[in-house]
């Protein structure tokens, strides 16, 4: 039997995609649960402040949608989603990379991020009027995972124009 | 865009007027206590704690019987009740609620009272339930269970497990004849049984019976067993009266839970007045009163005040050294946003208030984030409504909050209407899932579709930035030149204009940058080399100046250094803004996401149906997440770019002396 490579092209997209979609939703869950954890200790001393609390608990909550998004348009450009799956060796392992940043930015800002909350839920639980402060520390981590979220993107987006 | 000015006020006035003159004070809301004077030997503070404590004892037992009152009846509470804010309620009765006072304080004390008896009463209940099913398979023993025989025979009362037959029970025991063996009750698991037996054979019978694991009852009676249980039932049905009674008497007073909630505003009312008098210089006839009032109200206070009492009132400009508080004086558009300046922290001394060039910004750039045309319409309608539905009741904090949403939301259909999103693309899906509509896009962009030329929006998004930036470095100058620090204006915030904007028209001259950016820019050669000159000159005199505070030479030159280094900051600050991009793609590329997940379901009878509920859900999740995301890194944005370009804080907000209630206020007849 003979292998042509260029068949792989579109399995180490589709493989950059789901891990787009794993990693970064597997951090979110873990972040969001520890979040939560903290979420529920202050909630018990003061149940008002669960508006606050729970703005704080979700926000390590984005980096599994950002994954989802970065896997959505993976797969719009590959043709999964409809359309043609024609894809080169060196174009699937481009798509592979482009998915990188999302994936391991995303897996680790999530976490850093729920530590940052939880520390930012201390601040409320103590002085629930400082909460514009407090939203701001785990707000500074996003930024990476936000920024990741954009190399990604324009990666992904850039490659389906290559022609290669 | 401005602070109001706050003037000192002094009350000196008759101890018999104080309780009157501090529920005006207290009733008009304009006066922020601070003590000012020193205590001497006639003018002495006093200590209110002990009397304020006992007001918050008296919140406490309310609020416990209201806690009741809700577990019996509960009160209908709507969601929009939140916004309907508080009831308002004529000054007589306030002013009259001291004679009701103690009867509300008794009955609330009655309700815990109530409410524990039940509970005891419950337990009780519960005792009697387990001794009542002991006692039941022993209903037709006719003899007290401690019953231990007579003077030649012995008894053995108890049960052996499972069932056990008259004849079974008569072979294990035959070698002790003569006995009497009665079977009271029989079942599944156990036997009660009745033995007598004669007086010598007792401990052979027992040790018998042991080996058939024979047990004696859980209680013993005096009486017979029939007896004791009608007298159990009797106990128990009383306890039930008794429940039934306590719990009749709580909800008579479910009309009075207006009361209990006043109760606890009329205390919150007094500690907030006690607080006040702690503060207060005293003599035996005279107290005086010290504090900041905003000048606009200053005058009209002394013309009420002295009118109705005997005292005198002086009002004086703020010392240099005084910590004055801060009251805002804002526009309805931009008043809304006093709470996001409060949150980073109110403006210190010698500080602008920043809030009404932020809120310009704030409303495009949380429209820029979420950018849907449909959730910006869903979010300013809703605000709307609320808004309208309840204008003339609702606090004016949660006002605020819903005028700053309704803002955001206008700015949300600005843009969503300049990028083409609506709903991501539902128009697109619904028209060609159903309508068979084949001129796509139905609804074009104003300008252009972020997905299709993400680039553009990059440098769209920077260039918003930018110009973010340079406003926050203006207000900056602005600041200095109010503090007549002119030599900043020129080295600190001047320089550094050239600077950038220089440094700007040069990297879009580089070919790669434009290329980078998919744009444009045509310059001519001469201002290009202007460019770079003033590039030059200005990153020279940067390093020449910003380090003008060091008398060596040597250590200004390195200050003036790093603060050119500066620039990387103002690079990385730029770069920030890439996530209006980010966010904004989110949110459209998302909601894309939702109508293709419905439109593949929209074949059939029931795909109409199928397709319309995955499309609300689904936007109502993308929704809720983008408007956080927008919120917090719109908030992001404005606290550490734009304030950190030339905002400290530090001050403090005005917090007058007033009505702190949850549930009334007062409705004041004339002012």
């Amino acid at each position: 039997m003979k292998v042509n490579l260029n068949d792989f092209g579109i399995v180490l997209a589709v493989i950059g995609a789901t891990l787009a979609a794993l990693i970064p939703g597997i951090a979110s869950a873990k972040a969001v649960s520890k979040g939560g954890i903290a979420g529920a200790g202050v909630i018990t001393e003061d149940p008002s402040l669960f508006g606050k609390v729970l703005i704080l608990q979700l926000l390590p909550g984005t980096q599994g949608i950002y994954g989802l998004l970065i896997a959505f348009i993976t797969f719009s450009q590959i043709g999964v989603l409809g359309g043609s799956g024609d894809i080169s060796f060196a174009k699937g392992l481009l798509y592979f990379a482009a998915c990188m940043p999302m994936i391991i930015v995303g897996y680790s800002s999530a976490i850093r991020q729920s530590n940052a909350s939880i520390a930012s839920m201390g601040v409320v639980a103590k002085k629930p009027d400082q909460f514009g402060k407090a939203m701001i520390f785990p707000a500074m981590v996003e930024t990476y995972a936000i920024l990741a979220l954009l190399i990604s993107m324009l990666a992904v987006n850039g490659i389906s124009g290559l022609n290669i | 865009m401005a602070l109001l000015q706050m003037q000192r006020i002094y009350i000196y006035a008759l101890n018999k007027d104080r309780k009157k003159i501090l529920d005006l004070l207290q009733r008009r809301e304009v006066v922020e206590v601070r003590s000012m004077l020193k205590e001497d030997s006639v003018f002495r503070r006093t200590e209110e704690s002990l009397s304020v404590q006992d007001f918050e004892k008296n919140i406490a037992i309310a609020g416990e019987a209201l806690t009741i009152l809700d577990t019996y009846e509960k009160e209908d509470k709507s969601l929009l009740s939140a916004l309907k804010g508080r009831k308002e309620l004529p000054l007589e009765v306030f002013d009259s609620f001291s004679e009701k006072y103690d009867s509300v304080l008794d009955k609330a004390k009655r309700i815990i009272y109530l409410s524990k008896s039940i509970a005891e009463a419950k337990a009780e209940i519960l005792k009697l339930q387990t001794q009542i099913e002991i006692l039941t398979p022993w209903v037709r023993l006719d003899i007290p269970l401690n019953f231990k025989g007579t003077k030649y025979t012995s008894s053995f009362i108890g049960a052996l497990p499972r069932t056990w037959t008259l004849e079974e029970l008569y072979e294990q025991l035959a070698e002790y004849m003569p006995l009497d063996i009665n079977i009271v009750s029989s079942s599944k698991e156990q036997t009660c049984i009745f033995i007598l037996c004669t007086k010598d054979n007792k401990d052979r019978v027992f040790e018998t019976l042991r080996g058939m694991d024979f047990i004696l009852p859980s209680i013993t009676t005096d009486i017979s067993p029939a007896e004791q249980l009608s007298k159990l039932k009797d106990q128990f049905e009383l306890s039930e009266l008794n429940i039934n009674a306590a719990v009749e008497e709580i909800m008579s007073y479910v009309k009075d839970r207006e009361d209990l909630y006043f109760l606890q505003d009329y205390d919150a009312m007094r500690i907030e007045k006690y607080d006040v008098i702690g503060q207060l210089l005293q003599s035996n006839n005279v107290f005086i009163v010290t504090g900041f009032i905003p000048k606009k109200d200053g005058e009209a206070i002394k013309d009420e005040l002295t009118s109705s009492f005997d005292l005198v009132v002086e009002l004086t400009e703020p010392r240099k050294k005084d910590d004055v508080p801060i009251l805002y004086k804002n526009n309805g558009f931009s008043e809304p946003l006093e709470g996001t300046v409060s949150s980073y922290s109110p403006p210190g001394k010698g500080e602008m208030d920043p809030t009404m060039v932020m809120s310009l910004f704030y409303y495009l750039l949380f429209g820029l984030m979420l950018s849907d045309a449909g959730y910006g319409f869903l979010i300013a309608i809703g605000c709307g409504l609320a808004l309208f539905k309840f204008r003339g009741t609702m606090e004016r904090s949660m006002k605020n909050t819903l005028k700053m949403y309704m803002y955001c939301g206008i700015a949300t259909v600005f843009w969503g209407i300049v990028f083409g999103s609506y709903f991501g693309d539902i128009f697109d899906i619904v028209g060609s899932t159903f309508f068979e509509v084949t001129d796509l896009p139905v609804i074009p962009p104003l300008w252009f579709f972020p997905v299709e030329k993400p680039m553009l929006m990059l440098t769209f998004s920077m260039g918003f930035g930018i110009v973010h930036l340079l406003t926050g470095l203006a207000m900056s100058g602005y600041q200095m030149a109010m503090k007549k620090d002119y030599k900043g204006i020129i080295y600190d915030v001047g320089l550094w204009f050239v600077l950038l904007i220089s440094g700007i028209v040069l990297l879009l001259s580089m070919k790669m940058v434009t290329d980078i950016l998919g744009i444009n820019v045509t310059m001519s050669d001469r201002v290009i080399d202007i460019a770079t000159i003033l590039f030059g000159l200005s990153a020279i005199a940067i390093i020449l100046t910003n380090g003008r505070e060091s008398k060596n030479p040597f250590k200004r030159i390195l200050k003036g250094l790093y603060a050119l280094y500066g620039i990387s900051g103002y690079l990385s600050d730029v770069l920030s803004y890439s996530r209006l991009l980010a966010l904004g793609l989110a949110t459209g590329v998302i909601g894309s996401v939702i109508n293709q997940m419905a439109a593949m379901t929209a074949g059939g009878l029931l795909g109409p149906i199928i397709f319309t509920i995955i499309v609300i859900m689904g936007h109502a999740l993308n929704l809720g997440i983008n408007a956080l995301g927008a919120y917090v890194h719109t908030n992001r944005l404005q606290y550490v770019e734009f304030f950190g370009k030339f905002y400290e804080g530090g001050g403090s907000v005005f917090k007058p002396f007033k009505i702190n209630t949850k549930y009334f206020k007062v409705k004041e007849n004339a002012k």
